[in-house]
């Protein structure tokens, strides 16, 4: 008897909850459950380092090429190699080919800021947010500035004593901005 | 990742157990009955009493599934394909991808910052999460980049595992992040979310707001316990059927936005240049896919005669409609059978019995989903895509049978 009713519980316990899935909130869930505290600005502040192809969250601060190379030397050379050229891991800079763009077609064109990155300030976000590997989030926004300032002079983008800041770094358009394509698949049966 | 290069040492170790070539054929590589150290097994195991209990259970010592780390500690390990019946990927062999390392979390401290365009920015902790209603599915992760090694240079030693070792699949528990978009209160114009991690790299990934009414989580749970470290501990974004770099792990910050943020891993990774000139981007579903993991390399057939053919199916659009194998080069197709439950956005298990009469011949398997997609041919995925495409390889796979009962990968004899 006693198992009869537990079952018997449990079985009006489920229909309360009734089945759900996925997002979909369940029926007999309040509008809010209070759970959670306010973020503070400063905490928001510690942790919002992105920047938006626009420039929004780029910080104040400036650097040109000549500051940058040296920064580069002694942070970046060992990965990137000596002109950015070289690796051993990703290849920062160059510009081959010179027309088209047939990293489809082609394995052989290695991807670099100059022939494949759409937006400059893609740049800054991610050195700022992951490099030196070996010490990420470690640099200074100047200093941040001056690489992005000597990478895109080394991959004949801007000139040699452009500054860049905040307002002059969105305006900067990379060689590949023009080339991406939101996704087209669809599933069904057309392979794309 | 753009291709999983695989070393000379990766290979020799996923072949390492060849030598008891005679044991391969029925459970692929993970059985090494030559090496149970420390372990007396008695002649008769009825007539001395077992062993005691224990606190935390292992596995038998003759069994070694292992992953294959592949690259530096940025790399990825493969999990071991052909050495797990089923769908379900035991979590220490769920495969690994990270770009900075594993980070050590306390999840004592451990906060989800949710704000931008919402009324309520708001900081979750560990707890508060697992206070919401949760629920729990299972679901295949799978990175963009697997298969890549059976894209160019195709070459025939290649295992289950180090052809298509980056895809897994769990049970994943957590609250769905709709519920806590409620609990924050999108603004009216929200359309994209920024998800960011807590690791050295600071993983960050735009994605559309509608995933995150559809099925999107935030996970902490797989497999009945708390993610691993190498799955996000402790807490993750799931994407359900989507490309595992954007289903950022260690999450610590969710950013609302009106527009995609064009961090580096959704514009100079993680996209895809076309034969046109073009480059996609947010090519987020994984198409569906298949792969036999039984029979495949190194297996050797020790005999003609009755073998049963298997491996699983997925589609990051839902779920698998039907799996046709070819047991002549693709002459003829069969459907194999679908182990239930069939569930959306994960493995499925197919099976399909076949009489092995001695002869050369190529095994192949082809997935539909209930979208009515056809996983492709090499030759229409490259053509669809061109040579040199970096992610989604999702072609139909191959297994030459020789004569001698040897089992290579690839089209080409």
């Amino acid at each position: 008897m006693r198992v009869a009713v537990v079952l018997l519980a449990l079985t009006l316990a489920a229909a309360a909850c009734g089945n759900r899935d996925q997002g979909a909130a369940r029926p007999d869930a309040p509008a809010r459950f209070g759970f959670g505290r306010a973020a503070t600005a400063e905490e928001i502040w510690a942790w919002n380092i992105d920047v938006m192809p626009d420039g929004a969250g780029l910080p104040p601060g400036s650097g040109t090429a000549a500051q940058g190379v040296a920064i580069y030397a002694r942070k970046c050379a060992a990965c990137h190699g000596r002109t950015g050229a070289e690796g051993p891991f990703d290849r920062l800079v160059g510009r081959e080919p010179r027309s088209g763009f047939p990293f489809g077609r082609d394995p052989r064109f290695v991807k670099t800021l100059g022939n494949y990155w759409p937006y400059a300030t893609t740049l800054y976000d991610y050195v700022n947010r992951a490099m030196p590997l070996d010490a990420p989030g470690s640099l200074t926004p100047d200093e941040v500035y001056g690489l992005v300032a000597f990478l895109l002079w080394r991959n004949e983008i801007v000139t040699d004593t452009a500054v860049m800041n905040a307002q002059t770094l969105p305006r900067v358009v990379m060689p590949a901005h023009d080339r991406f394509v939101i996704d087209n698949r669809r599933g069904g049966p057309e392979v794309r | 990742m753009a291709d999983v290069s695989i070393s000379r040492r990766a290979l020799l170790a996923s072949a390492a157990s060849a030598v008891g070539a005679h044991a391969l054929w029925r459970v692929g590589h993970a059985q090494v009955p030559a090496q149970a150290p420390h372990t007396i097994v008695p002649p008769d195991p009825t007539k001395v009493p077992g062993a005691p209990l224990s606190e935390l259970g292992r596995r038998s010592p003759f069994e070694r599934p292992r992953r294959i780390p592949v690259g530096s500690a940025q790399g990825s390990s493969l999990a071991p394909l052909q050495d797990l019946y089923g769908i379900v990927t035991p979590a220490d062999l769920h495969f690994e991808r990270h770009h900075a390392g594993v980070p050590a979390i306390d999840p004592g401290r451990y906060k989800l910052l949710i704000h931008g365009m919402v009324e309520r920015p708001t900081v979750f902790d560990l707890e508060a999460l697992k206070r919401f209603p949760s629920v729990s599915h299972l679901y295949f992760l799978e990175c963009s980049g697997n298969g890549g090694s059976s894209y160019r240079n195709i070459r025939p030693d290649l295992t289950p595992q180090l052809i298509d070792g980056l895809t897994s699949t769990s049970e994943w528990t957590g609250v769905p992040l709709a519920t806590l978009f409620r609990e924050v209160g999108v603004k009216p114009g929200a359309k994209w979310l920024l998800a960011e991690g807590a690791d050295a790299a600071v993983m960050a990934r735009s994605i559309p707001m509608d995933k995150a009414a559809e099925d999107a989580l935030i996970a902490y749970g797989q497999n009945g316990e708390a993610l691993r470290p190498e799955q996000g501990y402790p807490a993750r974004l799931l994407l359900p059927g989507w490309e595992g770099n954007a289903n950022v792990k260690w999450i610590r910050r969710i950013e609302i936005a009106d527009r995609p943020f064009m961090t580096r891993e959704e514009t100079s990774k993680y996209t895809d240049p076309l034969p046109d000139g073009t480059a996609r981007m947010f090519s987020f579903a994984m198409d569906a896919k298949s792969i036999i993991t039984f029979p495949a390399y190194p297996v050797i057939l020790p005999e003609r005669g009755w073998f049963e053919i298997s491996g699983i199916a997925w589609s990051g659009r839902g779920r698998i409609s039907r799996v046709d194998v070819s047991t002549d080069a693709g002459r003829r197709w069969t459907p194999a059978e679908l182990q239930s439950p069939v569930l959306p956005k994960c493995h499925t298990r197919f099976r399909c019995l076949w009489r092995w009469d001695g002869r050369e011949t190529t095994l192949l398997s082809r997935a539909t989903d209930e979208t009515g997609y056809v996983q492709p041919t090499l030759e229409q995925l490259r053509s669809a895509r061109g040579l040199g495409t970096s992610y989604h390889f999702n072609h139909i796979r191959a297994w030459r049978v020789r004569g001698d009962g040897t089992v290579m990968f690839g089209l080409e004899g």
